[in-house]
């Protein structure tokens, strides 16, 4: 069990997992990580089951002291960390020691990174779930943002530090641009749109607002024409779903969003390209193309194939022993006592 | 209620069930039924279901289940629903305290509607409240049924903050706030137990398409209940609904 101390808390720095679900019938928000590819990654490197509590932190990252030795993994958006005042490198499991200091320098593309610690952050576990949903005070960290002054515990890692230290992820899956194109299936209220309305969505290009944030992105844009209103009777909401209020400008829902809503949902965005809307930032362009379904489905199966095949080669199992033997030596007459494993290739 | 249901598709991961395109207590009892057959099945994919006032929404995962398989699947169920036996709903009983420092609005509430305060008290406790979903807050519950000799339009200026366990009307409407919230209803009374508390072995008190009736409690009654709360030994009272118990309507 280890301890990391947060000297500066940055912008938005939150425990997250991959989310709290099982309890949206009772009007209780998913939350977690927003970027669910990067974060899953991030806890690959280091050892990690895949949905294990992490920091998730937004634009301006915090500084992080280490109190105790410790493997950690930094990936998503690039936010520029140093460690020590050194470059250190993404996507790779890092050794930190004790009284090491990690800090970020700015932005340099994305929006969100996520730092990983092997053995995962120890916060109670409410309803299934690590997450921190900030607006409900649940979850995480006692329910807020981490502050200046506080203390994380760091779970037991599953291997010994050493065996944990030097993987990487050789494959980029995403590059965070300056303008992204989402792709879309239609529904469930695609029908309360006019033709006009559909094709002004898929034809011009959106601007991400200074109103995104983990609840939603609000896009400014071409109007969406209704065929009566934005308006509905309030059905369910999920992850991506592209929601169109009577003013016509879409607004992307994410990971803090409603269990329900009454508004126009035109689309949702494929779940392979949410990580994309989790990197945007005010400023950032959208462009959506339509996708069939199947289409989602097939994308959705290749991702994952991919980040099985990542997660494969990071994965060092400890190698079987199959014979130990204890020597007793003296060297300059003091005794030593020396254990030598052999192990299965 | 539609002649057929419509299956909606709510982007990769979900998908929508629509069974009408009105609020009643029959398409509430078909999303009831429907919920009550899946999880039954325990289908294996299905990850979650949010029943809403005239739809149910299945969360899925898409490599676990196929959605040819899962229409399918919900297909027949759907076919099979008459021949399930439903459980009633349950009756939960909401102990409150009316008016006084707690129900600050419930003279205007009186006054709007032509009524001394008993009245409003007496007219509010005799109803059983149907429980359409949950949402907007964790376990704020919309329920319908209300009588409409009670019905007061919302304060002009809402309140930053509402305490948890506050009793309101809103127009028509009436409800509970399950957590701390600004909101503009007028407040006529409050409970002592917590509709949501996220360490108790079941976080939210409430379901949808349960039903509540409030109880009319004392001053007394309301500490001795707020503390058995505190202590864990309150026992919620809940019971099974009669068929057609509601001769109060739910107009």
């Amino acid at each position: 069990m280890g301890q990391v101390k947060i000297i500066k808390p940055g912008l938005l720095t939150t425990v997250q997992d991959l989310g709290r679900y099982g309890y949206q019938q009772y009007g209780v928000t998913v939350s977690g990580v927003m970027d669910n590819v990067s974060a899953r990654l991030a806890n690959i490197l280091v050892g990690n089951d895949e949905g294990e509590g992490l920091l998730e932190i937004t634009m301006l990252g915090p500084e992080i002291e280490f109190l105790e030795d410790s493997v950690i993994a930094i990936t998503g958006g690039e936010l520029l960390p140093t460690l020590n005042n050194n470059v250190v490198a993404m996507g790779k499991s890092l050794l930190v020691k004790k009284g090491d200091k990690l800090a970020f320098k700015g932005v340099k593309s994305g929006c969100r990174s996520y730092i990983a610690f092997s053995g995962g952050i120890e916060v109670p576990v409410l309803m299934g779930s690590k997450a921190t949903f900030t607006r409900g005070n649940i979850g995480g960290y006692e329910g807020r943002a981490l502050k200046a002054g506080d203390t994380l515990t760091i779970g037991t890692p599953k291997e010994s530090l050493s065996s944990l230290v030097g993987k990487e992820i050789h494959e980029n899956l995403y590059e965070y641009k300056h303008t992204i194109e989402l792709r879309v299936v239609l529904g469930p209220q695609e029908k309360a749109f006019t033709e006009k309305g559909l094709q002004t969505f898929f034809a011009n290009q959106y601007s991400v607002t200074n109103e995104c944030d983990r609840m939603g992105y609000r896009l400014e844009g071409e109007r969406i024409e209704h065929k009566d209103g934005g308006d509905i009777i309030s059905d369910g909401i999920s992850m991506g779903a592209i929601q169109v209020p009577s003013h016509g400008s879409p607004i992307i829902m994410m990971a803090d969003r409603q269990t329900t809503g009454g508004y126009t949902k035109i689309g949702n965005v494929v779940t392979v390209d949410l990580p994309k809307v989790a990197q945007a930032k005010p400023g950032d362009k959208v462009v959506f193309k339509e996708a069939t379904l199947e289409e989602a489905h097939h994308l959705l199966k290749e991702l994952e194939s991919k980040i099985a095949t990542l997660k494969q080669q990071c994965s060092t199992k400890e190698k079987e022993v199959i014979k130990t033997r204890k020597f007793h030596l003296k060297v300059n007459g003091k005794p030593y006592e020396v254990m030598v494993e052999e192990l299965k290739n | 209620m539609y002649d057929e249901t419509k299956y909606l598709i709510a982007g990769d991961k979900a998908l929508v069930m629509e069974f009408g395109n009105s609020i009643s207590e029959e398409v509430n009892n078909k999303i009831r039924s429907m919920a009550a057959a899946i999880e039954t099945k325990n289908i294996k994919g299905i990850v979650e279901l949010v029943p809403t006032y005239r739809s149910l929404m299945i969360h899925y995962h898409p490599l676990e289940i196929s959605y040819n398989k899962l229409m399918d699947t919900l297909n027949e169920l759907e076919n099979q629903l008459e021949t399930i036996e439903l459980p009633a709903p349950q009756i939960i009983e909401i102990p409150t305290l009316y008016g006084g420092e707690y129900g600050p609005d419930i003279e205007n509430v009186a006054k709007h509607n032509q009524l001394t305060v008993e009245e409003v008290i007496k007219i509010h406790t005799s109803s059983e409240y149907l429980i359409y979903m949950l949402g907007f807050t964790p376990g704020f519950p919309y329920l319908g049924g209300m009588d409409s000799k009670i019905a007061t339009p919302r304060l002009e200026s809402p309140r930053t903050k509402i305490n948890a366990g506050s009793v309101g009307i809103a127009g028509g409407q009436t409800g509970i706030y399950p957590i701390d919230s600004p909101g503009g209803w007028q407040l006529i009374g409050r409970t002592p137990i917590p509709l949501y508390d996220p360490r108790r072995e079941t976080p939210i008190l409430l379901k949808a398409g349960n039903y509540i009736v409030f109880k009319s409690i004392g001053a007394n009654e309301y500490k001795e209940i707020e503390e058995a709360v505190k202590k864990g030994t309150y026992h919620y009272k809940s019971y099974p609904k009669k068929e057609g118990s509601d001769q109060h309507g739910t107009s």
